[in-house]
């Protein structure tokens, strides 16, 4: 077979690097220049209004409170913070384990998915109060709340995921005679891992809204309680700046978690999915 | 429509029997249909849409089971464990993992029988070199053109050496220029491994280029109809494709293949 041509790939070209640089230095400048504009706008109209600072604060206000308050506010901030990761990653692993079973099986899909369903659509403010009372331990009964409603995403990503592999490719796998173990590392887990990463990032955002609607609901009890509580307390007391400052907290932590799940999705996907391949030209 | 006697001491490879396959929803896939291929023939399967080629080559290949009738390939029922790495099988689309490298799919088949990683890599790269595809071994499916991930499809196919290589429409996405390309590749691969190929295509110019023998199936049942030996001399190239052999080949399967079509509902 001399005959055949070798291509070789695409030399790298040096006008494409240089616009691929700057195109990443301008995705972090826009938007914190953007923000920076809108604080600039907001700190100048409530000194320019005089509005009083138990209705709106000013970002400098609300900066000072952060630091003054900056022990408590943390303390508060770490308990959100691992109750939220808690729930993710149980809904992780229940979401996957119970997504495999559901893939494994339609008779156990069509016994247990009412019941997911069931969960899912009961707004968890609803199902709090009853979980609060049920389970004596406050941290786990908000664990399970904020586990409710993180884990459906996953469980029906990963079961749809799983069920995805392009029939050819099963057939490959057939008639090289695969083992069962084999089929799901090298076929059925990639396959999944577009509708998985997915779901992790719906769910990242879900854990926090779950974690912080059922500390609403666990009210400001209890000593070591989240930023929730916070809020709630700061709004009792009229500390308005405070509770901004929980609030600047709380969008901190989604921000975070919305990053770093996008950040992942694009480390495990970028060099083959579409969703997260850059086009060119 | 007469059987191509076997020469003297010629084994056959494939040995289909009487053969039947009905789906669950009734459709009578293929009916009655009896063949042999011996080692070394390049047998094309031509016929309409919907006559069952795609089908057989499912149930020699073992990936379908057979409904009545028995197929033997080298002496064995198709799908068991001896016959595993004997066959390849190239399907219509490339069908390449998007998620691996051009090295990881051609070694798919070497994992998944538990081929050491020293020698799967020497046996990749054996195959990748082999379709002209050395250079890509690092490059994922979705940088590749039409015709380099049919290449590669190839070079997978016969990564475990197989001694009969499956092929169901394998150009049919592709333009004329890389198709005509690549089936000199497949004739050559074909000459100087000594396989044994099955290839099944809608084209009489395909088939007859390709083949030393064409099998034509018509539809509704599926059945075989003629089996055609073709005296064109190998190797075949563009000076065969002027001959008037290659033009009489061609006239012959075209009638051969005019004659399945009168019974075929147009409307379908
Ligand atoms: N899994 C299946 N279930 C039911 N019927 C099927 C199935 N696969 C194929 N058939 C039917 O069997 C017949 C033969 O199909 P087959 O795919 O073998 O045809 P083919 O000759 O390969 O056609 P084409 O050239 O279009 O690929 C068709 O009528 C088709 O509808
Ligand atoms: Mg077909």
């Amino acid at each position: 077979m001399s005959t055949l041509t070798t291509e070789s790939p695409a030399a790298q070209l040096d006008p494409r690097i240089i616009r691929e640089r700057r195109e990443q230095r301008l995705r972090y400048i826009l938007p914190l220049a953007a923000i920076t504009f809108a604080l600039g706008v907001w700190e100048f109209l409530v000194w320019y209004n005089d509005v009083p600072h138990y209705l709106i604060p000013a970002p400098s206000l609300i900066a000072k409170t952060l630091v003054t308050d900056g022990a408590s506010l943390m303390q508060s901030a770490m308990f959100t913070v691992k109750l939220t990761l808690m729930a993710l990653a149980l809904a992780i692993v229940g979401g996957v384990v119970l997504g495999m079973l559901f893939a494994l099986s339609r008779p156990i899909e069509m016994s247990l998915f009412p019941f997911a369903v069931i969960l899912q659509v009961t707004p968890v403010v609803a199902i709090a109060p009853l979980i609060l009372i049920y389970v004596s331990n406050t941290f786990a009964a908000l664990l399970i709340c904020a586990w409710i409603v993180a884990f459906f995403p996953i469980l029906s990503n990963t079961a749809i995921g799983l069920r995805s592999a392009d029939h050819n490719l099963r057939d490959m796998f057939r008639l090289y005679q695969a083992t069962p173990w084999q089929r799901l590392r090298y076929l059925l887990i990639p396959t999944a891992l577009p509708y998985f990463m997915a779901a992790l990032k719906i769910a990242g955002g879900l854990a926090l809204i779950g974690a912080v609607v059922a500390e609403f609901v666990a009210g400001t009890a209890g000593q070591n309680t989240g930023l929730a509580s916070r809020i709630l307390e700061s709004s009792f007391r009229n500390e308005i700046p405070r509770m901004f400052a929980a609030l600047f907290l709380v969008s901190v932590l989604g921000v975070s978690i919305f990053l770093s799940t996008a950040w992942l999705s694009r480390a495990v996907l970028g060099h083959w999915h579409e969703s997260e391949i850059k086009r060119e030209g | 429509m007469t059987p191509i006697p076997a020469p003297e001491g010629d084994t056959p490879l494939i040995d289909m029997r009487n053969v039947d396959k009905r789906f669950g929803n009734g459709t009578v896939a293929v009916r009655d249909m009896s063949l042999t291929i011996r080692q070394g023939e390049f047998v094309s399967f031509l016929g309409p849409s919907g006559c069952g080629k795609s089908t057989a080559l499912k149930m020699i290949s073992g990936l379908l089971s057979v409904s009545a009738g028995t197929i033997t390939v080298n002496g064995h029922r198709p799908g068991e464990s001896t016959t595993g790495s004997d066959i390849g099988f190239v399907f219509q689309e490339a069908t390449l993992m998007p998620w691996a490298t051009v090295f990881e799919n051609v070694n798919l088949p070497l994992k998944l029988q538990g081929v050491s990683k020293a020698e799967a890599r020497t046996r990749v790269e054996e195959a990748l070199s082999m379709v002209g595809l050395a250079n890509f071994a690092k490059s994922y499916p979705r940088e590749l053109s039409g015709g380099m991930k049919m290449r590669v499809s190839i070079a997978r196919a016969m990564v475990t050496k197989p001694k009969l290589l499956l092929m169901d429409e394998p150009f049919a996405a592709l333009d004329e220029m890389s198709r005509t390309k690549l089936n000199d590749e497949v004739l050559s691969l074909w000459k100087s491994l000594g396989l044994t190929v099955i290839f099944v295509t809608h084209s009489v110019f395909e088939s007859v280029y390709l083949s030393s023998r064409v099998t034509v199936m018509a539809a509704r049942p599926g059945r075989v109809v003629h089996d055609i030996a073709l005296s064109g001399r190998y190797p075949r190239n563009a000076a065969y494709r002027m001959s008037p052999e290659y033009a009489e080949s061609c006239r012959s399967v075209s009638t051969a293949l005019e004659g399945t079509m009168d019974h075929v509902d147009l409307n379908h």
